[in-house]
C-alpha cells in the first residue's frame, strides 16, 4: 500500500459522495421521474450525474494516491471546481428543487477545494515569483469557495431572492446598473471622502506637528484623544447634516472628525520612535528642531503615520456612506442602500456593497502600496 | 502616580479650552437665527442680552453646553427609568446588544485565532480575507441586515448584535493571533523538552502569553461593538436606543437632544473601555503578573 496515502478530506469526499448515490434523486423533479417510469419528466443533471460522481471520486482517489504535489493539486482544482460548475449550472430553471445529494456533492466539492488549498500551502517553493503566486492563489480559491457555496446554496435551496440574492445575480445587477453606481461613487468617494480624508489626515498631522513642539499641548491631548477614538464618534452624523446641509460637505465634515484623531495620536506615537541615539547624533550635527524633525523622526515615524492613514482610509468611507444615512441629495452610496432596502431591491444593495467593498479595497491597497514605496528600508517591508 | 499629576493639568487647560471655544461658536452659529426673531418681534436687545437669548433657543444650531448638561441631567435622572424618553433606559437598550454583539465577536475572533494559529491551511487561506474583511465599510449593511432578517422574524437584539459580532470579531483576531504567536522559541523547546502534547503547550504556554494582548484588543472591540449597535439602531425606524434617539433628534431637529444622546453614548462607551481595562488588570494580578 506504499501509493496510498491517507487524507481525511478525500476519504470524507468519497463517502459523501457514496452516500449520496445510495440516496438517488438529486432534486424533485428527478425523484417524480423515478416514481413514474412510464411518464417522460425533464429533470436537472440527466447527462452531467455520472461525470459529477466521476469527476469527485477520481480527484478524491488522486488525492490519496502519492502523486507529485503540482499534479495532485491540479487534479483537485480540476475536479473540485468542474463538479461545482457543473452543479451550478446544472440546476438552472429547476431552482429550489434540490434534495439531500445536491448538497451532499456541494459538499464532497468543497472538501475537496479544502485539500487543494492544503497541499498548496504545504508547498516551499524556492523561486519568489512562485510564492507570490501561491500567496495570492490560496486566499484567491479560498474565496471562490465562499462565492461557489454561496451560489448553490441560495439556487439550490430557493432562498427567496428577497433574503440572499445569488452572487450571479448580483454581477448582473452591477454590469446593468453602471452609470448609477458611477453616480453614486462620484458623490460619495470622489467628493466626501476623497476631501474629507486628505483634510482630516492633514490636520490631524498638524495638530501632531503642533503637540509635539509645545509638551504641555501633547500632555493634555494624549488621553483627550485616546479617549475620543473609543467613543461612537460616527453620532455626530446628524449634527453635520443639521450645519452644513444635505449635500456632500456634511459628509466631509463627518469624514474630517472622524479621520483625525487616529492621525493624531498615531503621528504623536511615532515621533517618539525614533531612538536617543539617533537624536544625539542629529545633536552633535548641531541640527535644530526643523532640520532634525524632517531628516530623522518624520522619517522613523513614517510606518505609524502610514498604519494612521489605512485605519483613516476604512473610517472615511464608513463615515461619508453611515452620514448619508441622515439625509442627502438623491444621489449617494448610503443613499441608494438606505433607499433601495426599503424597496426591497436586496440585489441593488448588495451591488453597492459590492462596489463599496471594491473601492475600500483599492483605497487600502493604494495607501499599503505607497507605504511600501516610501517605508522601503524598515524591517516589516524588507521582509528581514 | 507622578504621571498622572502631570497629565491633569494640561488636560483639565485644554477641557476648559474646548468648553469656551464651544460657548464662542454657540454665540457664533446661533446669532444670525436670533437676528431673525428679533428683526421680526422689533426688539433691539443689548449685547449682554443678545448673548443670553443666543444660549438660550429651544432648536439651537450649536447648543450651549448648559443646555445639554440640564437635558442630560433631566433625561438621565429626573425621569422614571422606564420612561422611553429616558437616556438611562436607552443607553440601556444600546448596552444589552452591544455586550451580546460584543461577547459572539470575542468569542467568534478567538475560535479563529485558534483555528489560524494551529492550521497551516486556514493561516494561509484565511487571514488575508480576515484583514479585506475590514476593508469592506460593513456599516453600511448595517440597515439591510436588520432588515433581512426582521423579514425572517428575528427582530430585536439579534440583528444589532451580529452587526456589533462582525466589527468587534476582527480586532480579537488580529490580538489574539499576535498572542498565541508571542511565546519565545526558547519557551516553545523547553515545552517540546517537558514532552509537553500541543494541547499542553496551548494551555500552559500559549493562552497564559496570549491574555494581556486579548484584554488589549478587547478594549478596541468592545468600543467598535458600541458603534455598532448604535448604528444598527439607525434603520429600526427609531424605537429605543442611542442610536434611535440620534434619528428621532435628526427628524425634529432636537439639537440638544442629540448632543445628549452623544453624551450618552460616549459616556457608556469610556465605561465600557474602563471596565474591560479593570478586568485585565484584575485577570493580569490573579496569575501573577507584576506592574512593570
Amino acid at each position: 500500500m506504499s501509493w496510498l496515502k491517507p487524507s481525511w478530506q478525500g476519504l470524507l469526499a468519497i463517502l459523501l459522495c457514496l452516500i449520496a448515490l445510495a440516496l438517488g434523486a438529486m432534486s424533485k423533479p428527478e425523484a417524480a421521474a423515478l416514481a413514474q417510469p412510464e411518464a417522460s419528466f425533464d429533470y436537472p443533471y440527466l447527462a452531467t450525474k455520472g461525470l459529477m460522481f466521476g469527476l469527485l471520486l477520481l480527484a478524491a482517489l488522486a488525492s490519496m494516491a502519492r502523486l507529485s504535489t503540482i499534479v495532485e493539486a491540479l487534479v483537485l482544482f480540476i475536479g473540485a471546481h468542474l463538479a461545482a460548475w457543473l452543479l451550478i449550472t446544472g440546476i438552472n430553471g429547476y431552482e429550489g428543487t434540490a434534495l439531500a445529494p445536491f448538497f451532499l456533492l456541494l459538499a464532497a466539492a468543497w472538501l475537496l477545494g479544502w485539500r487543494c488549498v492544503a497541499v498548496l500551502s504545504s508547498l516551499r517553493p524556492v523561486a519568489n515569483w512562485v510564492r507570490t503566486a501561491l500567496r495570492l492563489i490560496i486566499p484567491a480559491i479560498f474565496g471562490a469557495w465562499i462565492l461557489i457555496i454561496w451560489e448553490a446554496v441560495t439556487r439550490g435551496a430557493g432562498i427567496p431572492f428577497i433574503l440572499l440574492p445569488p452572487p450571479s445575480a448580483i454581477g448582473a445587477r452591477i454590469a446593468g446598473s453602471l452609470p448609477v453606481l458611477g453616480a453614486d461613487v462620484r458623490q460619495t468617494i470622489f467628493k466626501a471622502v476623497i476631501f474629507g480624508y486628505v483634510v482630516g489626515s492633514g490636520a490631524g498631522f498638524l495638530a501632531a506637528i503642533a503637540a509635539d513642539r509645545v509638551p504641555f499641548l501633547r500632555r493634555g491631548l494624549l488621553p483627550i484623544g485616546n479617549m475620543v477614538s473609543a467613543l461612537p464618534i460616527i453620532g455626530v452624523a446628524p449634527i453635520m447634516v443639521m450645519w452644513f446641509g444635505f449635500d456632500w460637505q456634511s459628509k466631509a465634515a463627518v469624514v474630517i472628525i472622524m479621520t483625525f484623531f487616529p492621525m493624531l495620536v498615531n503621528t504623536v506615537a511615532g515621533l517618539a520612535a525614533s531612538g536617543h541615539m539617533e537624536r544625539d547624533l542629529m545633536r552633535t550635527y548641531a541640527s535644530g528642531y526643523w532640520p532634525t524633525l524632517i531628516k530623522l523622526r518624520l522619517p522613523a515615524a513614517a510606518p505609524f503615520i502610514f498604519n494612521a492613514l489605512k485605519i483613516n482610509s476604512t473610517l472615511a468611507l464608513i463615515g461619508a456612506i453611515v452620514a448619508e444615512f441622515f439625509g442627502t441629495p438623491v444621489v449617494g452610496m448610503g443613499f441608494r442602500i438606505s433607499t433601495e432596502v426599503g424597496r426591497m431591491n436586496i440585489d441593488m444593495v448588495w451591488a453597492e456593497i459590492a462596489v463599496a467593498a471594491l473601492a475600500g479595497s483599492v483605497f487600502y491597497g493604494v495607501v499599503a502600496l505607497v507605504e511600501r514605496a516610501v517605508t522601503f528600508w524598515h524591517p516589516s517591508v524588507r521582509g528581514g | 502616580m507622578d504621571s498622572f499629576r502631570s497629565k491633569i493639568i494640561p488636560v483639565t487647560t485644554i477641557l476648559a479650552a474646548v468648553v469656551v471655544a464651544w460657548y464662542v461658536f454657540a454665540v457664533v452659529l446661533n446669532a444670525p437665527f436670533q437676528r431673525d426673531l428679533d428683526q421680526r418681534a422689533n426688539e433691539t436687545p443689548g449685547t449682554a442680552e443678545f448673548i443670553g437669548k443666543t444660549l438660550s433657543q429651544p432648536k439651537p444650531t450649536l447648543p450651549a453646553p448648559h443646555q445639554v448638561a440640564v437635558n442630560f441631567f433631566e433625561n438621565t435622572f429626573l425621569r422614571s427609568v422606564t420612561s422611553n424618553r429616558s437616556l438611562v433606559y436607552n443607553a440601556w437598550v444600546t448596552l444589552s446588544s452591544t455586550l451580546l454583539g460584543f461577547a459572539f465577536g470575542t468569542a467568534l475572533g478567538i475560535v479563529i485565532a485558534v483555528g489560524i494559529v494551529h492550521v497551516a491551511t486556514l493561516d494561509r487561506s484565511l487571514m488575508p480575507w480576515v484583514i479585506a474583511s475590514q476593508t469592506i465599510p460593513i456599516l453600511a449593511v448595517a440597515p439591510m441586515i436588520i432588515v433581512v432578517l426582521a423579514a425572517v422574524g428575528i427582530t430585536g437584539l439579534i440583528p444589532k448584535a451580529l452587526i456589533s459580532t462582525y466589527l468587534s470579531f476582527f480586532p480579537v483576531t488580529v490580538g489574539m493571533v499576535k498572542g498565541l504567536r508571542s511565546p519565545e522559541l526558547m519557551h516553545l523547546d523547553l515545552m517540546h523538552t517537558y514532552n509537553a502534547s500541543r494541547a499542553q503547550t496551548f494551555w500552559k504556554l500559549r493562552v497564559p502569553a496570549s491574555v494581556p494582548f486579548l484584554f488589549t484588543s478587547m478594549k478596541v472591540a468592545v468600543a467598535a461593538s458600541l458603534v455598532g449597535a448604535i448604528v444598527g439602531e439607525l434603520p429600526t425606524g427609531a424605537v429605543a436606543g442611542i442610536g434611535a434617539k440620534l434619528l428621532s433628534g435628526a427628524y425634529y431637529s432636537q439639537s440638544i437632544d442629540i448632543w445628549s444622546a452623544l453624551v450618552a453614548g460616549s459616556i457608556v462607551a469610556a465605561l465600557l473601555v474602563m471596565v474591560v481595562g479593570v478586568a485585565g488588570r484584575l485577570v493580569d494580578r490573579a496569575m501573577g503578573g507584576r506592574p512593570a
